[in-house]
């Protein structure tokens, strides 16, 4: 079409499928055997992802939340909403942080780079404590406490339900006996760590079942892209 | 090798060749989607809560919904958004589109061009849904955004002013909307949402998330989530509701469902194998027990 870009033309979106397409079998190769094929996608794939990433991490972090906060009016072209803000000092602080994590590269000072990972892990500990404490536990015990039978109340109660929380309740506490070693696990404490560790298989079990499962939605996903390319509906 | 030189059947299963498995489960795959042979998955209660909440809502409810995927697992999570999207139009909610990855930006930008702009045109940019786009911070940005929406979203994601958009007016922090979806494959995801948003807020939270995912997140059903899809089968779900109640997006939106047919003849090869395997297993075990 006259006077549209290339990439975004028909021509462009149907060589990107293209590409796409033997991409994906150039990595399906490798289940017959290992070939330079596989190899050359695989690498591809790596040095593209590292470069995505690096650019992806350059525009939307290090140049909003840093460069404007320190030089807004440089960014006129970059970023216009930014030119006629207020310089704020204070990111210098993230500024030299930054940089010293890099004197990981330099033997002789790479201990410098301590203090920024010292920052960073005491940020992500702080902020994820509260959060897990809270949503992970606390919630997850009170979660655990579902009435097995309440008095009066017929409405929504089945046996179904009743069941459901039965085993609920008696699946925690066997799971949680399971790992309780400061008692032999003999006689009933015993039987009941067993439980726990049918409890334990149950939900290894499912757990993989559900892996299968995302692993064949994406076979499926990258199969009907091949279907779609091999009869022409995608280009 | 049993009885000298002559192979057996035993033999002939527990020496098989991988890529003899890998073959039949890409004809197990491949032939249910060139035949469209499709299954119908009933929705479970937990997806039919999600369903449920975001259908009795009054319409004009404001729904954010989170893009935190990327292209690697969209076979799962797409089919998820566009059940999800096309319903909330359907009724008549508002829609906020954003993301915790800078792969779910280019998502929800897939979903605009395929799903509103084809399927909805009458719905308005900046009244009806808006694209607010991805933001860096991880859990620290939904942190942010419970105290201040608009210091974090300062425009949309194609640079307009984000005060300039009628449906923004009211929008000051996450507690301000009335149901938050996120869809996610990773970190950061559906679990922080929960963690940071959900559970402090007390913000209704529901969503979908990969296969893998799922399971460490159905512990949050029912007091900490409003509902949750589980893989392309909570989507196949979602999506069999949606149609039950809005016929008449049953050709539509169909793409989960018609995936779940490779699902279920896939799974029928790998339950062989394992009953053969198992099966060949105990009688290598006897035979060298004999021997």
């Amino acid at each position: 079409m006259e006077g549209q870009p290339f990439l975004a033309s028909p021509l462009a979106s149907a060589i990107g499928v293209w590409i796409g397409a033997f991409m994906t079998l150039m990595i399906f190769s490798f289940l017959y055997k290992d070939n330079p094929f596989y190899k050359f996608a695989e690498h591809l794939f790596v040095g593209i992802s590292a470069a995505y990433w690096m650019t992806v991490a350059f525009w939307t972090t290090l140049i909003p939340n840093l460069i404007a906060r320190l030089w807004p009016s440089q960014l006129g072209g970059v970023l216009p909403s930014a030119v006629g803000n207020q310089v704020e000092w204070q990111y210098l602080i993230p500024l030299l942080l930054g940089l010293i994590l890099l004197t990981r590269l330099v033997n002789r000072i790479a201990w410098l780079s301590r203090w920024a990972m010292a920052f960073v892990i005491g940020f992500a500990a702080g902020t994820n404590f509260t959060r897990y404490l809270q949503s992970d536990f606390v919630s997850q015990i009170h979660n655990t406490m579902v009435p097995l039978y309440e008095p009066g109340r017929t409405a929504g109660v089945t046996i179904g339900s009743i069941f459901s929380n039965l085993v609920i309740v008696g699946g925690v506490i066997c799971a949680i006996i399971y790992f309780y070693f400061s008692k032999e696990h003999k006689g009933t404490f015993g039987r009941a760590a067993r439980v726990g560790i049918w409890v334990l298989m149950t939900a290894f079990g499912a757990s993989f079942g559900y892996t299968v499962m995302a692993r064949v939605s994406l076979l499926t996903g990258r199969m009907r892209y091949l279907i779609e390319w091999a009869s022409g509906q995608s280009w | 090798m049993a009885n000298g030189n002559k192979t057996t059947l035993l033999d002939r299963f527990s020496n098989l060749d991988r890529r003899v498995i890998f073959l039949l489960i890409a004809l197990a795959v491949i032939i249910p989607l060139i035949v469209n042979y499709t299954t119908y998955i009933p929705p479970s209660l937990i997806v039919q809560t999600l369903f449920d909440k975001v259908e009795d809502m009054p319409p004009g409810a404001k729904i954010l919904i989170s893009f935190d995927y990327g292209p690697s697992t969209v076979p799962e999570n797409q089919p998820m958004a566009n059940a999800l999207v096309r319903h909330a139009l359907e009724k008549g909610h508002r829609v906020y589109l954003m993301a915790l990855w800078p792969t779910g930006a280019r998502q929800s930008q897939q979903l605009i061009e395929e799903i509103i702009d084809v399927e909805y045109p009458d719905k308005v940019e900046g009244e009806d849904w808006i694209h607010l786009g991805y933001k860096a911070g991880n859990q620290g940005l939904i942190n942010t955004l419970m105290s201040d929406v608009k210091a974090m979203y300062t425009t949309d994601i194609a640079g307009t002013a984000i005060d300039e958009f009628p449906m923004m007016d009211g929008i000051n922090t996450l507690r301000d909307f009335d149901l938050i979806l996120a869809l996610g494959s990773g970190f950061p995801g559906t679990k922080e949402w929960v963690q940071f948003a959900g559970d402090p807020g007390n913000i209704p939270v529901g969503g979908g998330t990969t296969a893998v995912m799922a399971p460490l997140l159905f512990p949050y059903y029912p007091k900490q989530m409003v509902g949750l899809m589980g893989g392309l089968q909570g989507a196949a779900e979602y999506e069999a509701a949606l149609i039950e109640r809005y016929p008449q997006l049953s050709e539509r939106s169909r793409i989960a469902s018609t995936s779940m047919g490779p699902q279920v003849t896939a799974h029928l090869v790998i339950i062989a194998f394992i009953i053969v395997g198992n099966i060949t297993f105990i009688f290598e075990r006897r035979r060298s027990r004999k021997y």
